[in-house]
C-alpha cells in the first residue's frame, strides 16, 4: 500500500502536488487510487459518462517519467477530469446528450489541450444537463448526478457531475462551463470553489457551443488555490477563438497573498430581499462579518435592472441556442433518424428524437424571440436590457473592488423538485446570470451550512480582476474551514 | 401570454424539431409560461439605449491568411451516420 493511499483522495491539488515533487507517491499510485474511487462511486453519484482509465494511467506513466528526468509540466502527474462538453481526441464527447452519444471528437479543445501538455492526467468525462442546459442535472441523457452531500439531492447544473466529483473527493479538481452560473451554482450546492473567469479569458474552441456570447471555460475545485493553479494553465488567447481575449496571464497563484485589508466589498440590496432563504442570508451576513473583521469595507452598491437579468438571459440564451444547435441535422455526425422520407423529416425527426424537452423549448424559445414580427420586442430588447445591466456594473465598479452576495437562492434542492417549473428551476441562477450578460469574473465559495448544506458566497469583480476574486477567496478560506468539510457521504 | 397549439406548431416547424402530440400540451403550456416570463423586459425604459451584441467591447483579431489546417475529412466523416465515396448521403432533394 502506497503510504497515505486513505487519505491522498481527500488532498487539494496543491498538496498533491508537493508530495509528488516530494517523491511520497508516484502518479500512477496516485492515479489508480482515484479511479478506483470514482468507480466504486459511479453509482451512486453517476457524475461520470466516461471513465478514462487507459489514458490516465499512460498519462500518468509519462508523467512519472518526465518527473524522473527532471522535467515535467506545471501540474505534472496531477489528475483532472472534464465535463463532457470539451472535445476530447479520440474519446467519446456527448454533450449529456443523445444527439451525441456516440460522437468521438476528431480533436482536443485548447482547455483539454492545455491541461494535458501542462502534464495533467484526465480520469474522465463528466455528467451534465444536455448542451449545459440547466441547473440540476437531471436534464442529462445519462441520468441525473446525484448530491454527495445527499443522494436524494441534485448537485446543481449545468457542471454538476464535476461538483459532484470534487465534492465526493473522486479527484481535486474539474474544469466546467458556465453560461449563465453552470460553474458557481452547483459549486455552492456541493460545497465547492467554482470560479467563471472574464468572458474570453479561456478558449471556447473545442467547448461545444450552447450561447457564445455567454459560454466561458472555468474551474471547480476544493480551495480557491487550486482554482488557480489550474486557471493559469487554461488561460490565455488562442488563435482558433476569434473572441478569446489577447491580455497576458498573471501568475494567479502569486496574487492569493494579497490581504484583504482596505478592500473595498459592495453588496447589492435586491439580492437580499425576496427569494433569498433567511438561513442562506444569515450564512452570507457571517461570511461578509469575516470579511469586515478582517479589514475590508462592505459598502452597498446599487445595481438598478438586475432583476431583469434572468428574464433578458431567457431571450438572449434561447437565441443564441437555437443558432448554435441548428447545426444538428443528422447529416455530418450526431444521431439520425431512420428512413427518412425526405430532408425535412430527416431534420425534423432527428432533432425530435435526440434533443430532450429542455433543449427543444429553448431551442424554440429562441426561434420565437428571433422570428419576424418579435425580433425587435423580445432579441433586441433583451440586448438593450443587458447593455443597462453591464453599465450598472461598471457603475458600481466605479466605488467597488468587487461585489459579493449568494451564489444561489438556497441549499441543493430534491432531484424532481423543479423539473415542472421551468420558470423556478431558471430563478436559481438569479444571482449568477448578472456577471454572464455582462462578461465579468465571479466565484463561489462554501461560507457556510444550513441543515447540513453548504452555502455559497459569490464574488464577482470587474473585467480580468480574477486576481482580486481570487485572492479575496483565498484569504476567505485561511480564515475559514468551510471548504474543507466533506459531504458525510462520501466514504 | 398564452400562445397557441397552431403557433407552437409553427415554431417548432421552423426549428426543424418534430412534437409528437403528447408532447405538444405541455410544450405549450411551458413555452406559455417562459414567454409570459420575459414579457417583463417590455416594462423596462430602453429608449436611446444601444443594444448590446458582446460582454467586451472588443475589435476582432485579425490573423494572416494562411492554410494552418490539414484536410482530415476520413478522420471527421467517421462521425457521419452515411457516406460515400467522401461525400455525406442525403435524401434525395431533387426529384
Amino acid at each position: 500500500m502506497v503510504r497515505g493511499d486513505d487519505t491522498l483522495h481527500r488532498q487539494t491539488l496543491a498538496e498533491l502536488a508537493q508530495g509528488l515533487s516530494a517523491g511520497e507517491f508516484t502518479s500512477r499510485e496516485l492515479t489508480e487510487i482515484l479511479l478506483r474511487r470514482i468507480e466504486s462511486h459511479q453509482e451512486s453519484y453517476n457524475a461520470f459518462i466516461t471513465i478514462t482509465a487507459d489514458i490516465a494511467l499512460q498519462q500518468a506513466d509519462k508523467a512519472d517519467k518526465a518527473r524522473a528526468n527532471g522535467g515535467g509540466g506545471y501540474l505534472n502527474g496531477l489528475p483532472i477530469v472534464h465535463k463532457d462538453l470539451f472535445c476530447t481526441k479520440g474519446v467519446l464527447t456527448t454533450c449529456g446528450s443523445r444527439m451525441l452519444q456516440n460522437f468521438v471528437s476528431p480533436y482536443d479543445a485548447t482547455v483539454v489541450e492545455k491541461m494535458a501538455s501542462a502534464g495533467a492526467v484526465m480520469l474522465g468525462k463528466t455528467n451534465m444537463d444536455e448542451f449545459a442546459m440547466g441547473s440540476s442535472n437531471e436534464a442529462s441523457h445519462f441520468g441525473p448526478v446525484m448530491n454527495p452531500w445527499n443522494t436524494k439531492l441534485s448537485p446543481g447544473g449545468s457542471s454538476g457531475g464535476s461538483a459532484a466529483a470534487v465534492a465526493g473527493r473522486l479527484v481535486p479538481v474539474a474544469t466546467g462551463t458556465d453560461t449563465g452560473g453552470s460553474i458557481r451554482q452547483p459549486a455552492a450546492m456541493t460545497g465547492t470553489t467554482g470560479i467563471k473567469p472574464t468572458y474570453g479569458r479561456v478558449s471556447r474552441f473545442g467547448m461545444v457551443a450552447f450561447a457564445s456570447s455567454l459560454d466561458q471555460g472555468g474551474v471547480i475545485a476544493r480551495s480557491a488555490e487550486d482554482a488557480a493553479m489550474v486557471l493559469e494553465v487554461i488561460s490565455g488567447h488562442d488563435h482558433r477563438d476569434s473572441t478569446s481575449i489577447e491580455h497576458p496571464v498573471p501568475r494567479y497563484v502569486d496574487a492569493l497573498s494579497r490581504g484583504i485589508k482596505g478592500l473595498k466589498v459592495g453588496i447589492v440590496r435586491q439580492h437580499f430581499d425576496q427569494g433569498l432563504d433567511e438561513s442562506c442570508a444569515d450564512a452570507i451576513n457571517l461570511a461578509l462579518n469575516t470579511l469586515s473583521e478582517s479589514g475590508a469595507k462592505i459598502v452597498e452598491v446599487d445595481l438598478p435592472h438586475i432583476d431583469l437579468s434572468v428574464p433578458a438571459y431567457y431571450v438572449v440564451a434561447p437565441a443564441e441556442c437555437s443558432s448554435n444547435l441548428s447545426r444538428f441535422d443528422g447529416v455530418r455526425f450526431g444521431h439520425r433518424a431512420e428512413k427518412p422520407q425526405d430532408l425535412h423529416d430527416l431534420y425534423c425527426r432527428t432533432r425530435g428524437e435526440a434533443f430532450g424537452a429542455e433543449v427543444k423549448r429553448r431551442i424554440m424559445t429562441g426561434t420565437y424571440v428571433l422570428s419576424a414580427g418579435y425580433y425587435d420586442a423580445y432579441y433586441l430588447k433583451a440586448q438593450k436590457v443587458r447593455q443597462l445591466i453591464s453599465q450598472d456594473f461598471v457603475n458600481a465598479f466605479s466605488e467597488v473592488d468587487l461585489i459579493a452576495g449568494p451564489t444561489a437562492p438556497t441549499t441543493a434542492f430534491a432531484l424532481g423538485e423543479k423539473t415542472d417549473d421551468p420558470i423556478n428551476m431558471y430563478l436559481n441562477d438569479i444571482y449568477t446570470i448578472g456577471a454572464n450578460l455582462s462578461g465579468l469574473p465571479g466565484i463561489s465559495i462554501p461560507c457556510g451550512l444550513v441543515g447540513g448544506l453548504p452555502v455559497g458566497l459569490q464574488l464577482v469583480g470587474p473585467h480580468f480582476e480574477e486576481e482580486t476574486i481570487l485572492a479575496c477567496a483565498h484569504q476567505y478560506q485561511q480564515l475559514t474551514d468551510w471548504h474543507r468539510l466533506e459531504p458525510g457521504a462520501a466514504s | 401570454m398564452s400562445l397557441t397549439k397552431k403557433q407552437v406548431r409553427q415554431i417548432a416547424t421552423l426549428a426543424r424539431l418534430q412534437l409528437e402530440e403528447d408532447e405538444l400540451h405541455d410544450v405549450v403550456d411551458k413555452l406559455s409560461k417562459i414567454v409570459g416570463f420575459v414579457d417583463q423586459l417590455q416594462a423596462a425604459s430602453t429608449d436611446d439605449v444601444s443594444p448590446m451584441a458582446h460582454p467586451l467591447h472588443m475589435s476582432q483579431t485579425l490573423r494572416p491568411d494562411e492554410v494552418t489546417e490539414s484536410n482530415e475529412r476520413d478522420l471527421i466523416q467517421e462521425n457521419a451516420p452515411s457516406v460515400q465515396d467522401g461525400y455525406y448521403v442525403v435524401p434525395k432533394v431533387i426529384e
